[in-house]
């Protein structure tokens, strides 16, 4: 009797199959905050394909596009929405600035929320995210 | 282990002349352990026979593994005999809900205007549990539940005894937004229930053009069941759930279409049906 494959949480794996089929950014993370997908939506404003990234724990994907505010100063991971989503345990929104994979500064605003399967248990996160029309405009 | 199938008809008990060579009850299995333990799966109006078939001599404690609350997996628990004795310790397990314990979920079956008789009225006074996120041990047995794809919450069961397992998923849709032969096994629902499993009992009641009518209902179609036995490594696929709607002529088509499937593989297929049983 083989049996030695981990198993993902069915949460996250309805989570990525919605994703998939979305043509809205989206970005999901696990219990531990280590990003496990995101959407081909997602691949134009990040400048770079999952299939190129992988996996990355939550303290290499929150530098590896670079965020900060509109006035440069750099976001820790835990004022992002999804850190504040991990953190907090509730939505989060905020508009910020990425560099991209292709080195393509961008503006967007992210959405992200926590998937909670009981008050107290946190199993992942998911981010919606898009490109703001002008940079910089965006409503706060 | 010793399994025996007491139901395995989806969605609706069927009775008749139609079908009568794999049987009309819905689901129950019954999972008789080396130590003696008794454990459950599902209890399906095929329960209601399995309890006449105990008679005075069932286990002391009975553990039933509820996979969810369709009314189908549930219906025959209130004719189950040993549920009417005082001296039997009855745990009733179930998938856990985010919001209401299983107690409270099953409690309306177990009134009026459903039924009779209250549950806190029942003798056997059963215990009510949501099933745990890590692997627990019934008697002889390492018991798995999870979490699978089937609207509302669901688990299936991996019963582990000797280096041997079970596996049970009989209602299953884990193609829903997977593609299912190709997609990496950790993002596959239940693969770890079923991975080496010597025996899977496993949703498989529609056909393929069924499916295409049904997708999200909660279902398999038999490719999809075939598929899925085989990215497990579970090398014997007992198709279960049957469609009330299949007579015993349809589910030999079946049959065939899954031989056809899985000729190339090296895994057997068969249909369950209410007397078939299992040992190893």
């Amino acid at each position: 009797m083989a049996k030695t494959h981990a198993q993902r949480n069915l949460i996250l794996i309805l989570a990525r199959d919605l994703a998939s089929r979305l043509a809205t950014p989206v970005f999901v993370v696990d219990h531990e905050g280590t990003l496990v997908y995101f959407n081909e939506a997602a691949e134009p404003v990040l400048g770079r394909t999952y299939a190129e990234t992988g996996e990355l724990r939550a303290g290499e994907w929150a530098t590896e596009w670079s965020p900060t505010d509109d006035e440069g100063r750099p976001i820790p991971l835990e004022d992002l929405p999804l850190g504040v989503a991990f953190r907090e345990g509730r939505a989060s929104h905020l508009p910020f600035r990425i560099v991209g994979g292709d080195r393509v500064a961008r503006a967007i605003e992210a959405t992200a929320f926590p998937l909670l399967i009981r008050e107290d248990e946190i199993i992942g996160a998911i981010a919606v995210f898009w490109e703001r029309s002008s940079e910089g405009t965006a409503d706060r | 282990m010793k399994v025996t199938v007491w139901g395995c008809r989806g969605s609706l008990a069927s009775p008749g002349p139609e079908t009568v060579r794999f049987g009309g009850q819905t689901s129950c299995v019954a999972v008789h352990l080396s130590d003696g333990s008794l454990l459950i799966l599902d209890a399906g109006t095929g329960i209601r026979p399995l309890g006449m078939a105990l008679g005075g001599d069932h286990p002391q404690r009975i553990d039933i593994l509820i996979t969810h609350l369709h009314t189908d997996h549930i219906e025959g628990l209130r004719f189950f005999d040993p549920i009417w004795d005082p001296a039997v310790q009855l745990n009733v397990w179930g998938p856990p809900s985010p919001i209401r314990g299983l107690r409270s979920r099953i409690a309306p079956f177990f009134a009026p205007p459903f039924f009779p008789v209250h549950l806190r009225n029942l003798p056997s006074q059963p215990e009510f549990r949501d099933t745990p996120t890590t692997t627990w041990r019934i008697g002889s047995a390492v018991v798995t539940a999870q979490l699978v794809k089937h609207p509302g919450p669901t688990v299936g069961y991996r019963i582990e005894e000797n280096g041997q397992a079970l596996a049970y998923l009989p209602d299953h849709e884990p193609a829903l937004g997977s593609e299912l032969s190709e997609v990496e096994t950790e993002w596959i629902s239940g693969f770890t229930l079923a991975e080496g499993a010597a025996v899977l009992l496993h949703d498989g009641q529609y056909t393929h053009a069924e499916y295409d009518e049904r997708v999200g209902w909660g279902h398999s179609s038999t490719e999809d069941a075939v598929t899925f036995a085989r990215r497990a490594g579970a090398p014997r696929l007992a198709l279960f759930h049957h469609d009330p709607l299949h007579t015993d002529a349809q589910l030999e088509a079946i049959l065939a279409r899954a031989n056809e499937l899985s000729a190339s593989g090296a895994g057997q297929v068969e249909l369950a049906r209410e007397g078939m049983t299992f040992e190893f």
